[in-house]
Formats: structure tokens, sequence, C-alpha cells
């Protein structure tokens, strides 16, 4: 036995593997602090060279500009709505369907949900944009809400068809001896089980939703975008400052950061069980 | 006695019938919405697609039905094979870098050590946040004069770039992005492989003092082989389709630089709105999709293949 060598191995493994963390999480924690740090910054201090990384004086100016523009509240509101309405929906007609599907066994069905997940967002909008031309709904937010729910429908089906085959059946089949029926059964015994499954659709369905940009470009106009269309929009027309712009970048995704930090286990759950996204 | 012993199976089967009976058709109610939804925004939309295809039908003139016409054109036009050409190597880069990297995360993550919950919270924040919000940021960071990446290059003595501002470096500057972004869902999914693999062979391997290397080389990559497949498979599809990422930082410039597939059906569609030839454009793009991921499971059978006759 030689205790010495072995500590120093053991040490040399550690100092390898916390250097391995830091060179792996370095891009990410870097990317969203200079992020910060540039919507933190009068425009002084962001076209400087070298760089400036912490600002003498903070510019906090550029998050009061962005939240007191009235369109940017309306757009604010307007993501709330697409978003809200989109999974809202989603989980009404999904949840019961990934019941169904998952105890009918009815696999194949599933083909549909992974055709929904290959084809390219963009295949959608043409003949949907032609539909909503047609119905005189473009200007108003259903065309979005609407077609949110191809990126939403087919998360909450994938992921409670997922959940609903892990539950134990026995409970149900009692309830059904018992004389409940079927509906009695999914909304007294399985439904109340699925929950966290149900959390997990609920989360990915709004992340997923609420970054959508590609249908927005086509469907939103002035008085209808959503957030991300939104910055798009700031960048090719109205602001050219860097400040405002990245402190708008940071409103639109800060949600969604929070989000991934608080239901972590649910997110890599999700993404991990059907390793689905949306768009 | 013998008919009760004859009688008994029957009645046991009487017993099972009607629950057996009652089961298949009563779920179906629970399907029924969502399939009406699923018909109206994924059916409807692809057949009519299809349809649209095979017309000229371009925003405020008369449609006229033109068969293949819209699929000749593509073989021909310049624009549309350059854009293919652009879709495989940004593909190709999109797949294998975050492959590699995101393996790598996913042992080094796979390791216990002091927050590796909360690390790894912070590595998958790319692939949440919000891609035009990140793109927004890249924009400034690549920017030539101001932009912080040619400051670091500076620090360790590399020329200033152009990164996504010139031709040769667009798509390079893009995919650095994209891996940046979604390397994390490879860890994700090699994390798990990980976490089913047991902890026997590498006893034995540290009993024989293998190498970490060659403990990674022999045992943990076959092992994950299935879900580096997984992954690599995922990561085509997003990668072919990618679009919110180059469409905010370039737009598909500069010129046609990086202009993919996608970038060029928006063009065609919503710029142009020339709306038959665009449809084409989607019907092809999906084939070829189903096309890469069935060369891509080609391969893995392939590959089981000899490993099994080599084995043998």
């Amino acid at each position: 036995m030689n205790p010495g060598h072995i500590n120093l191995r053991q040490i040399v493994g550690r100092i390898g593997l916390w250097l391995s963390v830091l060179v792996i999480v370095s891009p990410a924690i870097l990317f969203f602090l200079w992020m910060a740090s540039l919507s933190l910054k009068f425009e002084v201090d962001n076209a400087a060279y070298p760089p400036v990384f912490i600002p003498e004086r903070i510019a906090w100016k550029n998050y009061a500009d962005v939240l007191a523009s009235n369109r940017f509240m309306t757009y604010f509101v307007n993501s709330l709505i697409v978003t809200g309405s989109a999974t809202l929906l989603a989980l009404i007609v999904g949840v019961p369907a990934g019941y169904g599907i998952a105890r009918m066994a009815a696999h194949k069905s599933a083909i549909v949900i992974l055709i929904a997940r290959i084809t390219p967002g963009l295949s959608y909008l043409i003949p949907l944009f032609l539909l909503f031309q047609w119905l005189g709904l473009l200007g108003t937010l259903v065309p979005q809400i609407i077609i949110h729910l191809v990126v939403t429908v087919p998360i909450v089906i994938w992921i409670m068809i997922g959940y609903f085959e892990t539950t134990p059946m026995e409970l149900e089949e009692a309830a059904l001896i018992d004389g409940a029926t079927r509906w009695q059964v999914f909304r007294h015994v399985a439904l109340p089980i699925a929950r966290p499954g149900i959390a997990v659709a609920f989360i990915l369905a709004v992340i997923f939703s609420w970054n959508n940009f590609v249908f927005g470009i086509v469907l939103a106009g002035r008085e209808t975008r959503t957030l991300p269309v939104a910055v798009y929009n700031m960048i090719s027309f109205d602001q050219l400052s860097w400040g405002p712009l990245a402190a708008a970048a940071l409103i639109v995704t800060l949600p969604v950061l929070l989000l991934t930090v608080l239901a972590q286990r649910q997110i890599v759950a999700g993404l991990t069980a059907g390793a689905v996204k949306g768009g | 006695m013998s008919a009760l012993t004859q009688s008994t199976p029957a009645a046991a089967q009487s017993d099972a019938a009607p629950e057996k009976a009652l089961r298949p058709p009563s779920y179906w109610p629970f399907v029924v919405p969502a399939l009406v939804v699923v018909l109206a925004i994924i059916i409807f939309p692809w057949v009519f697609t299809i349809w649209m295809s095979l017309n000229e039908w371009k925003v405020g003139s008369a449609t006229t039905f033109v068969g293949a016409s819209n699929y000749l054109r593509l073989t021909s036009d310049p624009r549309f094979l350059e854009a293919v050409g652009h879709t495989m190597v940004y593909t190709l880069l999109s797949v294998v870098l975050p492959l590699i990297l995101g393996t790598f995360a996913a042992v080094v993550f796979h390791q216990k050590f002091p927050g590796r919950g909360f690390l790894r919270g912070v590595f998958i924040m790319p692939m949440m946040a919000t891609p035009v919000a990140i793109a927004l940021v890249w924009t400034m960071m690549f920017h030539p004069q101001l932009g912080v990446l040619n400051y670091l290059l500076s620090l360790v003595g590399i020329p200033a770039q152009l990164w996504v501002f010139h031709p040769a470096t667009v798509i390079p500057s893009l995919v650095l992005v994209e891996t940046w972004q979604w390397t994390p869902l490879v860890m994700l999914i090699v994390l798990g492989g990980l976490a089913a693999i047991p902890s026997e062979p590498y006893e034995s391997a540290q009993i024989d003092g293998a190498s970490l290397w060659q403990v990674f080389r022999f045992i943990t990559l076959p092992l994950i082989m299935p879900f580096l497949f997984i992954a690599g498979m995922i990561r085509m599809i997003d990668a072919v389709k990618s679009f919110d990422i180059i469409f905010a930082i370039t737009q598909g410039g500069p010129g046609s630089a990086s202009e993919t597939i996608n970038i060029y059906l928006y063009s065609v569609a919503f710029t142009y709105y020339d709306l038959g030839y665009g449809s084409a454009i989607a019907v092809v793009f999906f084939l070829l999709i189903i096309l890469l991921a069935a060369v891509m499971l080609y391969a893995r059978q392939r590959m089981l293949w000899t490993e099994i006759t080599s084995g043998a």
C-alpha cells in the first residue's frame, strides 16, 4: 500500500474533472453573463474596445426603456395569450389522447406524431396561411394559437403516451369492476396519478411555444406579434443600439431560463423520454 | 362429472368475453378530439401541400394545374441546388460536433461532484433559451470591430475574423452557434445511456490497469452506441430543419452563402409568394429528411452486421 501515491492520483483526477467541468459549462455561463453585461451597459461601454465586462455605470435605463414602450407590453400579452391557449388546448385534447393510445396499445398511431416531428414548420405554414386568409382570420391572434398546436399537441400526446404506459393498471381495473365508467376511471383514477407527467408535458409545451419564431414572422401583423418576432423586428428596423436590444432579448428568454433551472428534472425527463422538440 | 368439467372452461370464457369485447372500442372517445386536431393541423396541411405542389399557385393570381413541372423546375434551379449543398455541410457539422462534445460532457456529468445538478441545469440553458434572443446576442458577438469574439481571439494571438459576414466563414460560424445550443441534448441522451451501464466491466478494467481512454474506447463507447445513434438521428432531423438561428443572424447571407433549403423555402413561399413552387420544395425537403434518416438506419444496420459477423 502506498497511500501517498493514491492520494496524488486522486488529486490529479479531481483537478482533471474540475477542469473538464469548467471547459464544458463555461461557454454557457460566459454567454449569458455577456448577454447580461451587454444589456446593462450604456452605448459608450458597448462600443468600447477592448470590451468592458463590468461597467462603472449600470444602465438600468435599457430595461426601463424596453418595458416602458407600449408595444412591448402588447407583445408580451400576445405571447402569453398564444402560448397559454396553445398549451391549454393541447393538454385538453392531448392528455386523454395519450391515455387512450396507451390503453389501446395503438402504437402505430404514434407514427403521425413522428411525422409531425420530422416535418419542417414552414411546410405547415403554406397551406394554413392560405386557409387563415380564406377564413379572414389574419390580423387576429387565432391563426397563431391554432398553428402553435402543431408544436404543443405532438409534445403532449407523445409524453402522455409514455407516461400512461408506466402507470399501473390494477387500480383502473378495480374501479371498472366496481362499475365506474371509462371516463370516471380516467378522471378520478388515471388523471391524478398522471400529474407529474402532465407537468412535464406542460413545461415543454410552454417553452417550445414561447420560443417559436417561424410561425410568427409569417402570421403576425404589427399588432399581433409575439415576443420573439418583436425582438427580431427590433434588430431589423427600430433599434440599433445594443443595450436596449440585449435587454429586450434577455427579458424575452428570462422566463424560459428560470423555468429551465427550476424545473430541470421535469425538462430532462421529458426531453430524454421523447426527445421531442417543437418547430 | 364430465358435464361439470366441460362447463368450467366455457364459463370462464363467457366471464372474460364481455370485458375483452368492451375494451378496444371504449377508449376511442379519448382519442377523437386529438384526432380531429391532428387531421386539421397536420394531415390536412400535408395533403394540401402535395396538391398545391402540382399547381402554379401564386398569391393574388389564378391557379392552374401544372403536374410535375414545379418538381422539374427544382432540378434546374441553381439556387435550390446550392441550398441543398449548404444544408448538407451545415447538417454534417451540426451532427458530428455536438455528438463528440456531448459525449465528452456526458462522461463528465456522469461523475459525482458537488454542484452537479445546478451545473447541469446551466449547461442545458442554451437549448431551452429563445433562439431569436440568443441569435441576437451572437450577432453582436460576431461583430468584426466591436464583437467580443475577435477580442478573445486577439488575446491568444489569432487575427480578427469576419465570422458570419464573410461567405467562407459564415456556415462554420453558424455551426458554432448550433453546436453551442444543441450539445446539451446529446449530453442528456448519452447520460441516460451511461446510467444504464452496469459497474462490473469498469471494476474489472480497473483491476487490469486499463487507461481512461481504453476504458472509454472499449467499454463505454460500445455500450452507449445505441444512444449515440438516437442522438445523431435527432440531431440530424433538427439540423436539417434549422431555421431560427440562420434566419435571425444572416437571413441566408452574405449573398446566399448560408442559404439552406429551409431558408430558401421561406423566401420562395413568403417573399415571392410562389406557393406552388414552395410546396414542391417542402415535399422534396421532407423526402430528403426521410432519405437521410433511412441512410443512417442502413449504416447502423451495416455496422451491427459487421460487428456480429466479425465477432462470430
